[in-house]
């Protein structure tokens, strides 16, 4: 368990510059067949990512749908098998895990969905739904799981808990509904949290609740979050880094400010260009944004997948050969010939 | 009073629901004006009756649908006093149409998207089928939707796509003012500023006039001349949107400016505590008062609506 | 919990379900009584009858209950003796060991008709000498008929239309008609008539019981079939039998349906496929054919019948339409959830699948509960029903071979089918009414 207190600190401190999943060149492709037996090509929803995430650190994977961003997270939550390359969690692969060690694997890592009412069963209460994660995972003593049931929703900020317990989803408004889903995922005490869009179903002035009660946990628990949204303007308050997806592919990698402020690739541009802040100003002008929509999975373009979209491309390169990675400043990755 | 120079006068709105727990009072006394090609939003979360507005201004009344009153004048004249028959041939999709919540969604999966557009323009202008799709190509020029997908169906469009479909299945027949409820909700970002873009242009090229319905105050800056800000029923701020997005005035108007967070910001985004009341059986006095920081003892009152500089505001602390 | 409070306070509200509960509460309490009054046992022993059972009921009479709608009115059956005293007994010692015994019985006529047959059943005590009893008729006008005059056995059976030397007395063939009737108007004579026993006892310890049996034209509640056997036992322990039948059956199928259509769902493949394909061969078996089968060639046994009735009832369309929301449901977040933080097939399964299910499960169960009733009542009547319990299909199985309604004997269909209608109508209403407030789309019609 890892509350960050002040006889662990130095421990977390060392332990905080370690890489905790490392994510190398993964592919995940599904089959299409057609008419249930012939084969009739992929959906190549993951086609080569590469990052690592450390300990206690937070980041986003920024990308709109279609991008592959949900079949990327449920990979690494195990929920999809990797056709080609590897999750590394903690330096155990994947793969190579056993009915036990996908046990192990499920009590540290936590997982809050986009859909707060979906997310919880409607026919358990509160109890019983934070009690599910405590009894897969083995905790056998009533008075110990009720002990982490009770803190859990300390945590969640859900007070008096009594309240709480013997309430049913539908009772709860939809920002106490996404705590109960935290509280569930926090339950296990994970050292890593994956959400799938938190907030953007949830009222505007509550999702900033929501967000700092997941920046405030990552802090306490020293906790590692991906943070998937396609919604650029809370990523500066929750995350470290940020990774933009397109089409399969992690385009542009870096610090959160390096990205916000410098954006390198074409993409990036585009998306911080669409994202409004309230302005009057902007009813008077038109953005300019790439026309055209993300490409198809099955059939992604040649070369960089974006080119078709483009406003800089170099022809002959971008539309021939895919881009490699460059690091044009230190922390600050980009796939795009334009940084040769 | 001259209303004549207004396209739109709305006057003391009431439109109650009908439950087993009460009566819902979800649109509860409002007050809006719009003149011609211009666009104003309903700034709102969920709950607070915007979208029964929307319902309210066209008559699509529920079953369930009580109380119903008020004034709604359309250049001058009160349709509200129209029956039936009337308001369907004279005002619904002849003066205003609309394009409702999760329209994309909504659209026939069975039928092609050229007809479907078609179709109001049959219904109310009367034209036949070959000048309907002549007309409704025409429409998918003004929203940027390829000729050729007139004879595609819906599943194969694109969320943008089939939005803009909607859209111009409101425009068809040609109406004044445009409801729009969350146009852009479902929508990536891309996508969402392609949507503006494509308003953004109809009101230019066709002097449309909208009534933009949203929760999300940084898009609403997109299309907005005037901003009118919905809290349990009732519009709380009515503004010009150079004013409000500088400084709005209405407690509630300010917390929500302060909970969107900023790409560029140095401040923490706020939130408000607590949750809207429920539409039944409201207290009375102002009905943000318990989640007001700035709460004193006259707003047990329900506050008039008070004018300051052109904007007006329902609340005790401008008076 | 809640839901199923919130839930109840639903159907409250439909006049339909309250209608619906009344009954089946109704059919409950008489299931519980009947098998309180009358334990198993006793049940299966009367109803396998014999002449020593039933000996005191008429055959084909009409429930006593049908002098309401009729004007004549006609008599009913009673009994009486003098082992609980409504005969009347004194016993006066005579001298040398022998003794008088007189037996004496009072009782109302006030029917428009004549009786079937009266019987006295003598008991008799002695060791060598039997006792002479001497039978006196009292009419209400006052006139003494004399009945007969006979040395009685152990047991000895006094039948009065059978006896020759009665009808000459009587100048009439019919002893019941020349007993009752008014020798002036030519109808039944109205009023208190007596019957009186004298018997003489040669013995000191000799002793003279007797038992009196009227069969009237109607007996009891429900009225009597081809072997006298009062059929209220047969419509009481019917109760129960339907009852437990139309719930195992639709209970089992229910939950075993929705079982089979989570897994094969949940699985997919081969599993699903295999099972999808059982339930559209099943379709087209036909039913009943094949239950009349087992129950000709194998067994009667209700046990077989149920048990084949489910297994084959269990691969129906409704796993279909389980499968169809399953596959739905499977897809939900909270599904996807579970996985993630670890939780195994079958625990999804059954603790997070199923339970989704049950509100959907519950109006198809209660509705399903008549059918299955019919289904036993069905097979009863065509003779495969189990032979040995009292059930309402088999009334009508007997009514049925001894020509009920070519007789006239309608109380013997009309009372079972009334109470399999009842039945039916009660599950139905109610089940109708949870269809409506379990799946909210059928609220509007």
């Amino acid at each position: 368990m890892v509350a960050v207190t002040k006889d662990n600190v130095a421990e977390m401190q060392a332990k905080k510059g370690t890489i905790l999943l490392s994510i190398k060149d993964l592919r995940v492709w599904f089959e299409l067949r057609r008419f249930g037996f012939g084969h009739a090509g992929y959906v190549k929803a993951v086609d080569g990512v590469t990052f690592d995430v450390h300990h206690g650190e937070a980041v986003a994977v920024v990308g709109e749908s279609g991008c592959g961003k949900s079949s990327l997270m449920k990979t690494i939550l195990g929920l999809y098998k990797p056709t080609k390359g590897d999750v590394v969690f903690d330096d155990r692969n994947l793969k190579d895990l056993d009915t036990k060690g996908k046990r192990w694997f499920h009590a540290r890592v936590g997982y809050v969905q986009q859909d707060p009412y979906g997310a919880l069963p409607p026919f358990m209460n509160v109890h019983r739904i934070l009690e599910e994660p405590l009894i897969i995972g083995g905790v056998k003593s009533k008075e110990e799981r009720d002990r982490r049931i009770t803190k859990a929703l300390e945590e969640v900020k859900m007070s008096p808990v009594d309240d709480f317990l013997p309430k049913f989803p539908h009772m709860l408004s939809g920002g106490q509904q996404q705590r109960i889903v935290i509280a569930r995922a926090m339950i296990m005490e994970p050292k890593f949290l994956v959400a799938d869009e938190p907030v953007s179903m949830l009222d505007a002035s509550v999702r900033v609740e929501i967000l700092k009660l997941l920046s405030g946990l990552q802090k306490t628990h020293n906790l590692s979050v991906i943070y998937i949204t396609h919604d650029l303007a809370t990523v500066s308050y929750f995350s470290e880094r940020i990774f933009v997806m397109y089409a399969g592919n992690l385009v542009e990698k870096g610090k959160v400010r390096q990205i916000l402020d410098t954006p390198l690739h074409p993409y990036t541009m585009a998306l911080l260009t669409g994202t409004s802040e309230p302005d009057a100003k902007n009813a008077e002008t038109f953005k300019e944004i790439p026309p055209g929509e993300p490409p198809s999975l099955v059939n992604p373009p040649t070369g960089c997948r974006f080119h078709p979209r483009c406003s800089k491309i170099i022809a002959g390169l971008c539309d021939v050969e895919e881009p490699q990675e460059f690091e044009p400043e230190p922390g600050h990755l980009v796939s795009c010939w334009l940084y040769k | 009073m001259s209303q004549n120079n207004k396209l739109l006068r709305i006057e003391e709105l009431i439109l109650y629901f009908n439950t087993t727990q009460g009566a819902v009072q979800a649109v509860d006394g409002v007050n809006l004006d719009l003149d011609s090609n211009r666009a104003v939003v309903i700034l709102g979360e969920s709950g607070c009756g915007k979208s029964s507005l929307a319902k309210a201004i066209l008559r699509l009344l529920p079953r369930n649908a009580g109380n119903y009153s008020g004034r709604i004048y359309i250049n001058g004249q009160d349709v509200m006093l129209f029956t039936e028959e009337e308001f369907r041939q004279n005002v619904r999709w002849t003066s205003i149409s609309m394009v409702p919540q999760a329209a994309m969604n909504a659209l026939n999966p069975v039928m092609r998207v050229g007809d479907q557009v078609a179709e109001p323009a049959m219904v109310h202008l009367g034209v036949n089928k070959t000048e309907a799709i002549a007309m409704a190509k025409k429409m998918f020029q003004h929203v940027g939707v390829p000729e050729d997908f007139i004879s595609r169906y819906p599943f194969e469009l694109s969320g943008g796509m089939r939005q803009r479909v909607a859209i111009a299945m409101a425009l068809i027949t040609s109406p004044n003012l445009i409801i729009l409820d969350e146009p852009t909700s479902a929508l990536d970002v891309l996508t969402q500023a392609n949507i503006f873009n494509v308003l953004k242009r109809l009101k230019r090229e066709l002097s449309i006039s909208f009534i933009l319905i949203t929760h999300d105050i940084a898009t609403s800056s997109e299309l907005a001349d005037d901003v009118a800000v919905m809290y349990a029923g009732q519009i709380v701020e009515m503004s010009d949107a150079k004013n409000f997005f500088k400084e709005p005035l209405h407690p509630y108007s300010k917390k929500l400016m302060a909970s969107v967070p900023r790409l560029h910001g140095d401040k923490e985004p706020d939130f408000i505590v607590g949750h809207p009341p429920s539409l039944i059986n409201l207290a009375p006095g102002c009905r943000f008062a318990d989640r007001c920081p700035s709460r004193f003892e006259k707003c047990v009152q329900d506050p008039p609506i008070i004018e300051k500089d052109g904007r007006k505001v329902k609340c005790w602390l401008y008076s | 919990m809640n839901t199923l409070k919130n839930s109840f306070r639903e159907i409250l509200r439909y006049p339909s379900a309250i209608m619906g509960m009344v009954v089946i509460l109704l059919l409950v309490v008489i299931a519980a009584y009947a098998m309180i009054k009358i334990p198993y046992n006793n049940a299966i022993t009367l109803w396998r009858g014999g002449e020593d059972v039933w000996y005191q009921n008429p055959k084909f009479a009409p429930p006593a209950w049908y002098n309401f709608f009729l004007s004549k009115k006609l008599p009913v059956s009673f009994t009486a003796n003098t082992m609980d005293g409504s005969i009347s007994k004194k016993i006066t010692p005579g001298a040398q060991g022998t003794g008088t015994v007189d037996l004496s019985y009072t009782f109302d006529f006030n029917y428009d008709g004549y009786p079937q047959e009266m019987f006295l059943y003598f008991n008799n005590k002695f060791q060598h000498k039997q006792p002479f009893v001497s039978i006196m008729w009292l009419t209400p006008d006052g006139r003494k008929i004399r009945i007969g005059n006979f040395g009685a056995n152990q047991k000895e059976t006094y039948r009065f239309s059978q006896d020759e030397k009665l009808q000459i007395r009587l100048k009439n063939e019919n002893v019941m008609e020349g007993l009752f009737v008014n020798p002036e108007t030519k109808a039944p004579l109205k009023g208190k008539y007596q019957l009186l026993i004298t018997g003489t006892t040669f013995e000191k310890d000799s002793d003279i019981d007797a038992e009196f049996v009227f069969h009237g034209q109607l007996y009891g509640m429900a009225g009597t079939d081809q072997l006298r056997r009062d059929l209220t036992v047969a419509l009481l322990w019917g109760t129960p039998v339907a009852l437990a039948f139309g719930l195992i059956a639709s209970l089992g199928t229910s939950v075993l349906t929705m079982i089979i259509a989570a897994i094969g769902s949940w699985y997919g493949g081969w599993v699903d496929e295999l099972l999808q394909r059982i339930t559209e061969i099943n379709l087209v078996l036909p039913f009943f054919s094949i239950l009349i089968m087992i129950g000709t060639f194998y067994s009667h046994s209700i046990w077989v019948i149920l048990g084949v009735t489910i297994l084959l009832s269990i691969f129906s369309g409704s796993i279909k339409a389980y499968r169809a929301i399953f596959l739905q449901v499977k897809e939900s977040m909270y599904i996807e959830a579970a996985r993630a933080y670890g939780a195994s097939d079958s625990r999804i399964i059954f603790l997070y699948l199923i339970p989704r299910m049950i509100p959907l499960l519950i109006p198809g169960l209660v509705s399903s509960i008549p059918a299955f009733v019919f289904l036993e009542a069905s097979l009863a009547v065509l003779g495969l029903g189990d032979p040995v319990l009292p059930t309402w299909g088999k009334i009508i199985n007997d009514a049925n071979a001894n020509g009920a309604l070519y007789k006239g004997y309608y109380y013997w269909i009309m009372e079972p089918a009334a109470l399999l209608m009842i039945t039916g109508l009660g599950f139905a209403m109610l089940g109708f009414a949870l269809d409506r407030i379990f799946n909210p789309r059928l609220r509007d019609i």
